[in-house]
């Protein structure tokens, strides 16, 4: 028998709960599935997440959020296996509120964020599966989900999709085309157990700060890149790789993982390190080129399932991005549920929320990011030419004169294959890009 | 690497750090006649689980068990009908604590 709601989320990660919250805050009746024991037990990212999002939804969320650290110091590093050249940004200001970054174990933040949800009046069923669609587009449109509980279908005027990367309902409805590897990678990391005093001298913070480090030049080639987060009494350490050549270079995650901890720059950060545990997820890596349709007749996609993270480079951004399209999905199923037309025109007010704030707007300024981020420039060559520029321009070789930055560069740019003319169109487009 | 010895040791050893509610069903299978066929064995490599192991044959042995529900292995595997790829029933699989 078919449970009748207004509105059936299907996965309570963060872009479900927070569609379900507005949802419930606004008097809608929401069922919103989990298929793990626990919102969150499923969820593993890198990670740093940057709740500001919440301002509006959840006011002073800082005081009662499951954070770890609160991130002060951000520090980009270019590794070769011998050189190492990292810009290492501090601030005190992001240790107090309203903050910017916090790392969290999503396990503890998903569960609290769905938590919301639930005290809104959201009913959340885990450990249920959705199996299948109820209904199509175009037939009537879709008017629930099926479940693997027994007798389990579930009826609902809208369903919203937000069950992650490999968005199996966004996939049944037609509205995200066969998956393209080239636009995912691969994350795969350690969590690392070190005491607290260990965690706070190495990486120079105070009490509850916490340190974010991003690592280019350390996936033995495979293109990607690395990454350590402190969190209280651990730390975590991973790498993020293109899935295509990973494939190709028949390396193993974990191998690499394991040679990134052995350099020299990163083995001191994490020597001592017990690992506690081991885990492994896909990012939708390719943004702007690779976003499905995101409506169906019935039905809105959210988060990740609509290939909404932005991984752009120095920037790795999935849990605002899912919060934020989740809120518009839940405020555009209010005006479709309001005004009854749920089809998939009625729907067509949920890109022009996501347009008229960051999540598409990063998305397009951002849209060659990934491509020039993954490309064997950004890749390897530069890496190499940077450190040996850098390493130039500070290796006094008396009695010989020093030479200037522009003859250093033209020297190490040749030496590590780079023609001047692809440099300047490589900046160019960075330029365009970031700028 | 996937042979007895101390690299397979301590693959294991990574694997009980991670909590996993066996399901009695499969959710993913492999069909091993599509796989006698396939010149990448892309997924043996890439699979973060190390799930998949080689056989003599040619083929490939695959253990759900110990699975992170990631999609690596259908991503990367361009043989049509290999995999059947879906998650395990609620409740389920992979649970991660420390993430
Ligand atoms: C290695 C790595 C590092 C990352 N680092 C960062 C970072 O530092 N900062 C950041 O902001 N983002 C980061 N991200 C991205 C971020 O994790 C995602 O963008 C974010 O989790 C997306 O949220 P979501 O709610 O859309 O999907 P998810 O968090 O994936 O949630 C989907 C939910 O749906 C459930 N589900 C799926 N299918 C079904 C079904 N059929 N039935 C019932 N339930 C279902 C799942 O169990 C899950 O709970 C990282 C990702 C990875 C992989
Ligand atoms: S699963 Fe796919 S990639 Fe792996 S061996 Fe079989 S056919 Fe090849
Ligand atoms: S889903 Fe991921 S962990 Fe599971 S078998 Fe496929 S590649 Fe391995």
């Amino acid at each position: 028998m078919a449970e009748e709601f207004d509105v059936v989320v299907v996965g309570a990660g963060p872009a479900g709960s927070a569609a379900a919250l507005v949802l419930a805050r606004a008097g809608k009746s929401v069922c919103l599935l989990e298929r793990g024991p626990f919102p969150g037990s499923k969820n593993m990212y890198g990670g740093v997440i940057y709740p500001r999002i919440l301002d509006g939804l959840i006011p002073n969320w800082w005081e009662e959020a499951p954070v770890q650290r609160w991130v002060t110091r951000r520090a980009t590093m270019v590794l070769t296996g011998t050189q190492s050249l990292t810009v290492d940004y501090r601030t005190e200001a992001w240790g107090r509120p309203p903050y910017n970054g916090a790392t969290a174990y999503r396990p503890d933040f998903d569960a609290w964020l769905a938590g919301k949800a639930v005290e809104a009046g959201a009913v959340l069923a885990c450990e249920t599966t959705a199996t299948g669609l109820l209904g199509a587009p175009g037939k009537g449109g879709i008017r629930g989900v099926r479940t693997d509980r027994p007798g389990g279908e579930i009826g609902a005027r809208l369903v919203i999709a937000c069950d992650g990367v490999n968005s199996l309902l966004a996939k049944e409805a037609g509205i995200y085309g066969k998956a393209d590897p080239h636009h995912f990678t691969l994350g795969a990391k350690e969590t690392l157990a070190l005491p607290a005093r260990v965690i706070e001298e190495r990486f120079g913070l105070a009490e509850h700060e916490g340190a974010d480090f991003e690592i280019v030049g350390c996936t033995e080639g495979v293109a990607g890149g690395g990454f350590l987060y402190t969190n209280r009494e651990t730390v975590s350490v991973g790498v993020v790789l293109h899935l295509p050549e990973l494939a190709a270079s028949k390396k193993r995650p974990e191998e690499i993982i394991a040679s990134m901890k052995a350099n020299p720059v990163i083995a001191p950060l994490v020597a001592g390190g017990e690992l506690v545990e081991y885990s492994a997820h896909l990012i939708p890596e390719g943004g702007w080129v690779m976003l499905p349709g995101l409506v169906a007749d019935g039905m809105l996609v959210a988060g990740d399932a609509a290939a909404l993270c932005l991984a752009a480079g120095i920037w790795l951004e999935g849990v605002n991005f899912a919060i934020g399209s989740g809120m518009a999905a839940g405020e555009t199923a209010l005006e479709a549920l309001d005004s009854g037309n749920v089809s998939a025109p009625g729907l067509a007010g949920y890109r022009k929320r996501l347009e008229g704030n960051f999540v598409l707007a990063d998305h397009r300024k951002l849209r060659r990011a990934p491509h020039l981020m993954l490309s064997d420039r950004v890749q390897h060559r530069y890496p190499q030419m940077i450190c040996n520029l850098t390493e130039a321009m500070f290796t006094v070789t008396n009695p010989e004169p020093k030479k200037g930055i522009l003859a250093h560069t033209r020297i190490e740019a040749r030496r590590a294959g780079v023609r001047l003319g692809q440099l300047a169109r490589d900046t160019a487009s960075a330029l365009r890009t970031y700028g | 690497m996937t042979g007895p010895g101390p690299m397979r040791e301590s693959f294991e050893d990574r694997m009980a750090t991670v909590e996993f509610r066996v399901a009695p069903t499969a959710h993913i299978t492999v069909d091993g006649d599509s796989c006698r066929g396939c010149s990448t064995k892309a997924c043996v490599t890439a699979c973060p689980a190390n799930l998949f192991v080689p056989t003599a044959d040619g083929g490939i042995l695959f253990n759900y068990e110990q699975c992170f529900e990631c999609g690596t292995c259908y991503l990367v595997c361009d043989t049509e009908g290999a995999i059947s790829w879906s998650y395990p029933e609620g409740g389920h699989g992979v649970v991660f604590l420390r993430s």
